[in-house]
C-alpha cells in the first residue's frame, strides 16, 4: 500500500455543521497543488458534505473512513 | 399509288435502371455538414447571492452559516444587509446609534450588533437566546459571531443597504470593520439576474 504524506491536518472533531468544511476551506488555501490535507470529524453530515465540497470545488476526496465515530476525509489540493 | 406513311417519331423508354445506374456512378459524397456546436458549458460554479433582511438570531444564524459555506466551496459569495439585518453588522460595542430620537429609540429597542440577537420565536427575555447558545457550545456549532468572523476572513462580501443606513441614520463609523460599499436594490436586481442564486433570509 503506498505511503500517503500527508501535509496538513484539521482536527474538526466536535465541530458541527459548517465548520469542518470551513476548516477544511481555510486549510487547503494555504497548501500548495497537490498537497494532501488529512481532516478528521465526527459530524456525521460529513460524509456528505466532504462528496458535496469536492464535486464543487474540484479537490479530490482520494481517501475516506469511518472508525468510531471518527470520519477521516484525505483531500489531494487541486 | 400508296399514300406515304409517316413513322412515328421513336420515342425511347426511360430505363430506369440504367438512370439510377448513372446517377450511382456519378455519385459524389457530399461534404459531411459539420456537427452542431456543443452548447456552451453551464456556468459551473455560480454566485451566491444572500439578502439577510431578518436580525433575528436564528435568521442571521442560517445567513451566516450558508455565507461560511458557500464561501468554503469556492463560491464567489455576498450578502446584501437589509432593514433588520443591518442591525446585526453594527459594532457589538455601539449600544445608541442614529440622529434623531426616533432613530435612537429604534436602536434602544433593539439592542444592534450580531451578539445581542434576539429570537423570533420563545425569546423570553433572553432565556430563548441563552438556551441556543449554551446547546451551541455543547455541539459544537459555531457562534454566529466566530461565523461572521470566518465569513469575513473567507472573502465574503457584505454589502449594506444605503436606503436603510440612511434611514436608521446609521453611519459607515458604527458598522464592523470590513462592510462593503453601501448599495442599492439595483445593485441586487443586477447581481440576480447575472449570475447569482438569490436567497431571501
Amino acid at each position: 500500500m503506498a505511503v500517503i504524506e500527508v501535509s496538513q491536518h484539521v482536527d474538526a472533531r466536535g465541530l458541527s455543521c459548517p465548520m469542518p468544511i470551513v476548516k477544511t476551506a481555510q486549510a487547503v488555501k494555504t497548501a500548495a497543488s497537490g498537497e494532501l490535507i488529512e481532516v478528521l470529524a465526527t459530524d456525521a453530515g460529513s460524509v456528505k458534505d466532504f462528496a458535496a465540497w469536492s464535486r464543487t470545488t474540484g479537490h479530490e476526496l482520494v481517501e475516506q473512513s469511518a472508525d468510531g465515530g471518527v470520519y477521516r476525509f484525505v483531500i489531494r489540493r487541486k | 399509288m400508296t399514300a406515304p406513311t409517316i413513322e412515328p417519331p421513336v420515342v425511347l423508354p426511360v430505363d430506369p435502371i440504367a438512370e439510377a445506374v448513372a446517377i450511382a456512378d456519378n455519385w459524389t459524397e457530399p461534404e459531411p455538414v459539420p456537427a452542431p456546436a456543443p452548447e456552451a458549458e453551464p456556468a459551473a460554479a455560480k454566485d451566491l447571492l444572500i439578502i439577510d433582511y431578518s436580525g433575528d438570531l436564528e435568521k442571521v444564524w442560517a445567513t451566516l452559516i450558508l455565507a461560511t459555506t458557500g464561501a468554503a466551496m469556492g463560491v464567489k459569495t455576498r450578502v446584501f444587509v437589509t432593514f433588520w439585518g443591518l442591525q446585526v453588522f453594527v459594532k457589538d460595542s455601539k449600544r445608541i446609534t442614529g440622529e434623531t430620537w426616533m432613530q435612537k429609540m429604534l436602536s434602544f429597542m433593539q439592542r444592534p450588533g450580531v451578539s445581542h440577537r434576539k429570537l423570533s420565536k420563545m425569546n423570553f427575555l433572553g432565556m430563548g437566546p441563552w438556551m441556543m447558545g449554551t446547546l451551541a457550545k455543547k455541539y459544537g456549532v459555531a457562534s454566529p459571531k466566530e461565523l461572521l468572523e470566518a465569513a469575513q476572513e473567507m472573502g465574503v462580501e457584505f454589502m449594506p443597504c444605503q436606503m436603510t443606513m440612511d434611514m436608521f441614520g446609521l453611519k459607515p463609523e458604527d458598522m464592523i470593520e470590513g462592510m462593503g460599499e453601501p448599495v442599492g436594490a439595483a445593485t441586487v436586481i443586477g447581481l440576480m439576474t447575472e449570475n447569482s442564486v438569490p436567497l431571501f433570509i
